[in-house]
């Protein structure tokens, strides 16, 4: 019979327990009220950073800057001052969606770093959530508006971290989206090495030419769910700001618009019935990855995607597909507009725009010291260590001054797309829209009509927002 | 000649520790061998029932009260979820993506499972009462090494093997470019999957496989039975308690398997998404903690169903 | 062995004939199966040592550089230590706990012990899933167990006890009672009992499981990647992962040489195993 009691012990003892913690679930970050002023003086100050990059994995330039020059320049400037101050990095460098739920937990529970860098496309959730505050009420607006780093961020840029026009954290860097093509491929087809297509009609003509060459795949445009977000943002997203209407517009989401279903059918005319891609690719698990190979091996001819292939695949030092001639054999060129004229706002020209950002953890206890340590992160004298080494978009025009100069690519993106380039909504629900645009470019690649894969993707759309917040 | 002396030696021993074995079943009737009574033995289980308690009863019932709820991992669903009664059961059981999902499911683990795993884990476990010592230990090795190899490991070895440029099997067999895992999503996960968990199956047969004497192998032999009414009358029923073991234990695994992800993220087109999958793709990918808890439930309501099947087809059978 | 046998039971020509062919048919069995089993982990043997690894088996352009960067990347070499404290950790917890629990239920008659177990089975199949992560994380930090390997040993160990109390209590059930009856007329205590006899018998089970445990507690990434924090704890199954550009793509090369390093410990744990206790299950459920 002892046994008995017992179990009868351990159900109530965890009856009694789930009644504790069933509480938990809801409630979240609105147990602590913020305290801006909290510990402001301390002169004793630990303070941490969380950012998905790790020494000798991913994102290690990153890492590197982190721990070897962000943290002891800080630390020292703080000793300088008389406050002994000391900088913590929990690194991290995985998947980003196991690292969003690892930051989603840490923040829900109160045990997140001071700082976290967090991708700009999860700004709306994650301060739907309660997870992230405006920086006004973390820091307190004076000290936040004072901030003399703002004018140097164009507002587009600073819209990566805002959420309602509310300031969330600080950005730290962009990029944009060209459409790569190999000159050597080009010349053996007989088409020239400044090109510059003006329509979605030129693309396919010399996609159509590159053609002919034997064992080479004439152009590669993302789709499918296996690219992930490559799909949405090297993808449907630059091909849907061509027809016109950007992805969201005044709270309102574009369904299965004509512009939609001209960039579905787009996508089934190089996959299917033009046969100018390969449809296999694009379900593959490493499809993104062998596309790149593909490119750097000369046997692709056309791609669209980020600088991120220049920076950090095909670069000759480095790069995970060197690309030896990689200087004189890639060509670039602005992504066109279905027809001239026809992308967002009359523009000619199209690209999207994507980047991070630190924020601030509004449980942080020490909240001054933290955006003291931001904005020195985000100083242009920091930041420069960073891309001085590594060149890379930074969200900072004087930044970008500085270090663009010698990278021609870089410098074409910054000069050339980014002032035609769209940016995400930034909204909450924006992460899982992305899903359903990239099983829609994906049925479309493998033979749905685009008529249909567009329904379909309205009926998805439907499923995450009101009907009425749909558009065409 | 001094290995047939070694093989009567051993059908000796096993005779005898047959006779043992029944003697102690004898005395198990009347239970309590060692004097433990119910106090100690409820001692004895405590700690690890105390454990169990807070560390697995605990959250998974917490988790069972999410899926009845629109909790999300992000966004104003986190923090303020909603009670929804039994929405997501019924958004699951009316959702074609589900039922595409449950259909895969059962085609994975009767292919990869109960056939797979369980038929090559018993043929091999078979040949190796027939072999040389060597043979049978790098037998063992390598089926072994497929099931200890961490999965992260082993996916990339079944990427190379399945490649579709040049991937070792299109070389081997010249069949050119053949997408393995796009053109054959499931065949190449059932394969995969029979590879990695054979080794269970054939470790479990194989002491099983000892314990049939062989003076009844022997006798059925003589009276000219063939090797499958052999394996139907003499072997089966010394180790249908084993099978039943086996079959309850691997089906829930392989219900519970997520490491075909890594092979086809559940491609192309869904043709791969196994339920684990689904719901990894619904708890990490969209964030849909709820809707995850809820099909995590109706899939062990499916497992305890299958488990009830086998109970009853391997009991049946016995009388 | 068998064609003395053969020659021995019979002389007749169509016994020797189907004894022929019956080799045939082993050595050829036999042949598929290792093909089957040895073919995919050629990769593991080669990609390591080749300068540009890719997913294809082919003659590398042989170097050790790939493991000179890894040794020479933070924390990559430690994690395999923290691997073992983890998968030690949880091993003991498991053997010990379940040893104790599996011997009871099998000696002491519950009533509903078989629905309560298989009961647990069914509720660890959920709580080793994604959906279980929210209550997971939320319990360890409101017990103070986050960033904190025990606490790790405990959710796996938790995780896995009911498949380990389910596989060990029929292996309990196997052992022949009359030797503890023996023990116990010698006046020895339960406790006792179990050590000197009971353990013992059933060490080939217990070697097993403690293989099947560590396998499990090796290769898992979610609940110590979300668990932990401090880098100096990250275990080798979370390592493996950053081994991934900004844009998710693989770095074959460290990728291969890690996937070595990561699964010798475990083929060693076996060949350990294999020698000293032997690989060997009894059980099934007594129906």
């Amino acid at each position: 019979m002892k046994h008995l009691g017992r179990t009868k012990f351990a159900v109530s003892s965890m009856a009694l327990l789930s009644l504790t913690l069933t509480g938990c679930i809801g409630g979240g970050s609105s147990s602590t009220p913020v305290n801006p002023s909290q510990n402001a003086d301390a002169k004793d100050v630990t303070l941490s950073i969380s950012a998905n990059a790790i020494l000798g994995g991913k994102s290690d330039a990153e890492a590197v800057w982190i721990t070897k020059s962000v943290i002891p320049k800080f630390e020292a400037e703080q000793k300088a001052k008389g406050v002994n101050v000391k900088v913590s990095f929990n690194p991290s460098g995985v998947e980003d969606e196991a690292f969003k739920s690892k930051m989603s937990l840490a923040l829900k529970a109160h045990t997140a770093a001071d700082l976290v860098e967090l991708d700009g496309i999860w700004t709306g959730e994650f301060a739907d959530a309660g997870y992230i505050k405006p920086l006004n009420d973390v820091v307190g607006k004076e000290k936040v508006t004072a901030w003399d780093g703002w004018k140097q961020i164009q507002p587009g840029i600073q819209q990566f971290t805002s959420y309602n026009g509310q300031a969330y954290g600080i950005p730290e860097g962009t990029d944009g989206r060209v459409i790569y093509f190999n000159k050597k491929l080009f010349q053996k087809a007989g088409l020239p090495a400044d090109w510059q297509p003006k329509s979605w009609a030129d693309i396919l003509s010399a996609a159509e030419k590159l053609k002919s060459l034997s064992g080479v795949t004439p152009l590669q445009i993302n789709a499918g769910t296996p690219m992930g977000e490559a799909t949405t943002m090297q993808g449907f997203l630059p091909l849907l700001q061509g027809t016109g209407q950007p992805v969201y517009k005044d709270g309102k989401w574009q369904g299965a618009s004509q512009g939609v279903k001209d960039v579905l059918d787009f996508y089934g005319k190089i996959y299917g019935s033009a046969k100018l891609g390969d449809p296999l690719l694009q379900q593959e698990t490493d499809g993104r990855s062998k596309s790149f190979q593909l490119f750097a091996d000369g046997k692709l001819g056309i791609i669209i995607e980020g600088d991120y292939l220049w920076r950090s695949v095909i670069n000759p030092k480095g790069g995970i597909a060197p690309m030896a001639d990689r200087d004189t054999v890639v060509g670039w060129a602005k992504i066109p507009a279905q027809a001239p004229g026809k992308g967002v706002n009359g523009t000619d020209f199209v690209s999207m725009s994507g980047g991070g950002g630190v924020f601030l953890n509004p449980d942080s206890k020490y909240p001054q010291q933290a955006w003291e340590l931001l904005t020195f992160m985000n100083s242009a004298k920091i930041l420069e260590d960073k891309f001085i080494p590594t060149p890379q978009l930074s969200a900072r025009d004087d930044v970008n001054a500085a270090v663009l100069g010698k990278d021609p690519l870089l410098t074409y993106i910054a000069k050339e797309v980014l002032p035609v380039s769209g940016f995400r909504p930034g909204v909450a629900v924006d992460p899982q829209v992305s899903l359903a645009i990239e099983d829609a470019t994906g049925k479309a690649a493998s033979g749905t009509s685009g008529e249909a894969a567009a329904q379909d993707y309205e009926k998805a759309l439907e499923q995450l927002v009101d009907k009425s917040n749909v558009f065409k | 000649m001094s290995e047939i002396d070694a093989d009567a030696a051993a059908s000796q021993k096993l005779r005898k520790s047959e006779r043992v074995k029944r003697k102690g079943n004898r005395t198990s009737e009347d239970g309590d061998s060692a004097g433990l009574g119910k106090g100690r033995a409820a001692a004895f289980v405590a700690p690890a029932m105390l454990l169990i308690a807070i560390f697995l009863v605990f959250p998974a019932l917490w988790t069972l009260y999410l899926g009845l709820t629109n909790y999300r991992l992000t966004g104003f669903a986190a923090t303020h979820p909603r009670f929804v009664g039994i929405d997501n059961y019924v958004n699951a059981l009316t959702d074609s993506r589900f039922l595409n999902s449950l259909g895969l499911t059962l085609l994975f683990v009767l292919g990869s499972a109960v056939i797979g795993q369980s038929v090559l884990g018993f043929a091999i476990a078979w040949m190796m009462t027939r072999v040389r010592k060597g043979v049978k230990s790098v037998v063992e090795f390598f089926v072994l090494l497929a099931w200890i190899v961490p999965s992260s490991v082993s996916t990339f070895l079944w990427l190379a093997l399945l490649d579709r440029n040049n991937g070792t099997l299109n070389t081997l067999f010249g069949t050119g470019t053949t997408a393995w895992l796009l053109q054959f999503p499931m065949q190449s996960i059932i394969v995969f999957n029979t590879w990695v968990g054979t080794a269970f199956s054939m470790l479990l047969f194989s002491s099983a496989l000892g314990a049939v004497p062989p003076t009844q192998l022997e006798s059925s032999k003589i009276a000219g039975a063939g090797a499958w009414a052999q394996l139907r009358d003499v072997i089966f029923p010394h180790i249908r308690s084993h099978v039943l073991t086996n079959t309850i234990l691997i089906t829930l695994w392989t219900f519970n398997t997520f490491t075909p992800y890594l092979l086809t993220a559940g491609g192309p087109d869904h043709r791969s998404e196994i339920l684990p999958v689904y719901i990894y793709r619904l708890a990490l990918s969209e964030g849909s903690l709820g809707q995850g808890s809820a099909v995590s439930l109706i899939m062990i309501l499916i497992n305890l169903v299958i488990a009830l099947v086998y109970l009853r087809i391997l009991r049946e059978k016995k009388s | 062995m068998n064609s003395m046998q053969a020659t021995a039971d019979s002389s007749a020509r169509p016994a020797l004939m189907r004894h022929f062919l019956g080799l045939m048919g082993k050595t050829l069995f036999i042949a598929l199966v290792l093909a089957f089993f040895v073919i995919p982990v050629l990769w593991l043997v080669f990609a390591p040592f080749d300068a540009h690894p890719s997913l294809t088996i082919k003659a590398p352009q042989f170097t050790f550089h790939n493991f000179e960067v890894l040794f020479q990347t933070p924390g990559a070499i430690a994690s395999l230590g923290n691997s073992i404290i983890l998968a030690l950790g949880t091993m003991i917890l498991v053997l010990v706990l379940g040893a104790l629990a599996s011997y009871a239920l099998s000696r002491v008659k519950i009533p509903g012990r078989d629905i309560l177990l298989y009961t647990l089975l069914l509720l660890s199949s959920i709580i080793t899933g994604t959906a279980a992560m929210v209550p997971t994380f939320l319990l360890m930090v409101k017990l103070g167990l986050i960033d904190s390997q025990l606490g790790v040993i405990l959710i796996l160990g938790s995780g896995i006890m009911p498949t380990v109390i389910f596989i060990l209590k029929d292996f309990m059930d196997s052992i022949p009672k009359s030797y503890e009856e023996s023990a116990r007329i010698y006046g020895a205590k339960p406790l006792r009992i179990l050590w000197d006899v009971g353990v013992p018998l059933a060490r080939p089970g217990l070697a097993t499981i403690a293989v099947w445990a560590v396998v499990q507690v090796w290769g898992n990434f979610l609940v110590p990647y979300i668990l932990l924090q401090t880098p100096s704890r990250t275990p080798a199954a979370v390592v493996i992962y950053t081994f991934y550009t900004e844009g998710g793509q693989p770095n074959l090369a460290l990728i291969s040489a890690f996937s070595l390093l990561f699964s010798i410990p475990v083929i060693a744990m076996y060949f350990f195993v294999n020698t000293r206790y032997g690989f060997r299950f009894y059980g099934g459920i007594k129906s």
